[in-house]
């Protein structure tokens, strides 16, 4: 058995065990850092090319309202709703892909086109406020424990699930990352006429990871909608969210699979952390000193914390994410 | 035409000269130093408190309130360029954009802890004037003058100075600049005080309309960074035109609906542009 896959049994080993032996409260914790990881994780695959998504605040709001709004007003269960959800997800992604890919918009277009879709369905979830509640947000139709309206008051349900959705999005990380198509795409990110002349059907490699990111990023905002039950449109959607998705990810580092979920590990104990010591004493000090810590990690460690650490010894060779740009 | 609408074109119109002046801010520090401040209508939220507490807190004079805010707010411009910007003029576009990104968590923050989130307004009252049944705020009106007038000059800044044209020397060529005697470091700092002092006059106008309160940066920061884009980014003509294109669509947009659903409208407007026109409205 080599070192890895002792490391891999080993992880997973304390991931099955901590729940019979953490307090609620750091269970909580722990399921929220999982299910972020997993964003994260899901941005990334875009990210580590250079498409630099700030819409995918868009994505998790809508993964996050369908199935509680269909739940809550329609009784459609979440076993519809949510795939439902990352299906239009997936479609908006297109429908904002395929233009900005056809039409070329990158580097600060892209990240600002991205921005407004981000927006957009922000400010439509408050503006339908006679079913979400608007900016006040809505708690979803609570029937105790159930498996028809994926409802569990015991957390190590959640527990379970978390743990599940991140392997998932690790492995498909993992399967993107020894794909061939990793090859094109950093290619693109590179020069896309370039690799375009080799033959790389550039749209279609764009297509694809954006589709799965959405797709994925939208799955997460469900089950975080399922986990936390009550549903604001600034905690899910919005520019603070994709900002938030975009900084952890970056902190943590996009090159490495368990960068994007070092980021939300460290992000969410952090903030939980400042949280607690200042108590509701200081609102906003624990925020204060995160952003100063952000500026901090973006101007001494550009490469993320595990790239910062995984940079061999003496070697000034410096990875910036392409951001898929090309000087005018 | 219903007078109503008239009306709110009117409004749309007096709204855009507020925006253009931020856009035109923007534009500039993006236009030269290549970065975008993610974080800038979070310095005009600083500089409204500063007129908020100058004002009703020690009773200075609402001329010297503004003043004092104008300057503050320059200097919080370089402030931000030496401690933020100059350490990654160099690194990736996506970091540069984060940096400011983190500076905009901080600032509102910050103003929670120190100032709390309850909404504080100056409470000047200016009258509303009556044009033939239609009324128009006196504060509009003043800040589209202003708007204006900062656009104008500006513009002949930009043309005619000697400072205005090694600033446009280098957002040409940020290379060839230095031969000719200009130290781009020493403009990056002008260019980032006027920036911020732009910022500082847009919350002067601002702070007679609105509640200045921890998250107003929020309300319209997105849509400045939109109407710069689709002027094309560092382009200030373009910027100015577009200032009042989406003013106009947010205050016909409000009329027809309510003020989110405008917003979403004129947000939707621009994601369709951008497919029509990738680099702006203007882009050459």
């Amino acid at each position: 058995m080599s070192t890895t896959r002792l490391a891999w049994a080993a992880g997973l080993a304390i991931l099955i065990v901590l729940p019979f032996i953490t307090p609620t409260y750091f269970l909580h914790l722990l399921i929220q850092i999982l299910i972020w990881a997993f964003i994260y994780t899901a941005w990334s695959l875009m990210g580590r090319f250079g498409f630099v998504s700030f819409g995918h605040g868009a994505f998790m709001g809508i993964g996050a309202y369908v199935p509680a709004l269909l739940w809550s007003y329609w009784n459609v269960t979440p076993w519809l709703g949510i795939p439902l959800g990352v299906v239009l997800s997936g479609l908006l992604a297109i429908i904002i892909g395929y233009p900005c890919f056809r039409r070329r918009v990158i580097g600060h277009y892209f990240a600002l086109v991205t921005l407004a879709l981000s927006q957009v369905v922000l400010l439509s979830l408050i503006a339908a406020r006679e079913i979400t509640g608007g900016s006040l947000g809505f708690t979803q139709r609570a029937v105790g424990y159930s498996w028809y309206a994926l409802q569990f008051p015991e957390k190590s349900y959640f527990y379970a699930i978390a743990v599940l959705l991140w392997l998932f999005g690790l492995a498909v990380w993992r399967r993107i990352d020894r794909g061939i198509g990793r090859e094109a795409l950093e290619a693109i990110s590179e020069d896309e006429e370039a690799a375009a002349s080799v033959g790389i059907d550039v749209l279609r490699e764009k297509m694809r990871v954006t589709v799965i990111s959405a797709a994925l990023t939208a799955l997460g905002g469900a089950v975080y909608g399922q986990y936390v039950m009550y549903l604001n449109p600034e905690t899910v959607s919005g520019i603070a969210v994709s900002l938030q998705i975009v900084f952890a990810a970056i902190a943590g580092g996009v090159y490495s699979l368990f960068g994007p979920s070092v980021g939300a590990l460290l992000t969410l104990s952090l903030t939980e952390g400042l949280r607690v010591w200042f108590g509701a004493n200081f609102v906003g000090a624990a925020n204060t000193i995160y952003g100063i810590l952000l500026v901090l990690c973006i101007i001494f460690m550009p490469q993320g914390i595990v790239g910062t650490l995984q940079r061999p010894k003496g070697s000034s060779a410096r990875r910036d994410i392409a951001w898929n740009w090309r000087k005018g | 035409m219903d007078i109503y609408l008239l009306e709110a074109v009117i409004n749309g119109i007096l709204l855009g000269g507020v925006l253009a002046l931020l856009a035109l801010g923007l534009n500039l520090i993006f236009g030269v130093v290549d970065v975008i401040w993610i974080a800038y209508a979070d310095i005009v939220m600083c500089a409204m408190y500063a007129i908020y507490f100058l004002y009703t807190g020690l009773s200075v004079p609402l001329p010297l309130a503004f003043l004092i805010a104008i300057i503050g707010a320059a200097s919080l411009g370089v402030l931000v360029h030496l401690l933020i910007i100059a350490p990654v003029l160099n690194s990736a576009p996506l970091n540069q954009l984060l940096a400011t990104g983190g500076l905009l968590f901080f600032l509102q923050s910050f103003a929670t802890l120190l100032f709390g989130t309850d909404f504080r307004n100056i409470g000047v009252r200016l009258p509303v004037l009556e044009f033939a049944t239609i009324y128009v705020s006196f504060a509009r009106l003043i800040a589209f003058a202003v708007g204006l007038i900062g656009a104008i000059a500006l513009y002949g800044f930009l043309k005619w100075t000697y400072l205005g044209i090694a600033i446009r020397a280098l957002a040409q060529d940020r290379d060839i600049v230095g031969l000719m005697g200009v130290d781009p470091r020493r403009i990056y700092l002008v260019v980032s005080a006027i920036g911020g002092g732009l910022a500082g006059l847009a919350a002067c106008l601002l702070a007679l309309q609105y509640d200045v309160h921890p998250f107003i940066g929020n309300t319209f920061g997105p849509v400045i960074f939109m109407i710069c884009v689709l002027g094309g980014l560092g382009n200030m003509i373009g910027g100015f035109v577009a200032s009042f294109i989406i003013s106009q669509i947010i205050a016909i947009g409000g009329y027809y609906s309510s003020t989110e659903l405008s917003y979403v409208l004129a947000f939707t407007f621009f994601i369709v542009l951008m497919f029509i026109r990738p680099r702006g409205l203007f882009a050459r």
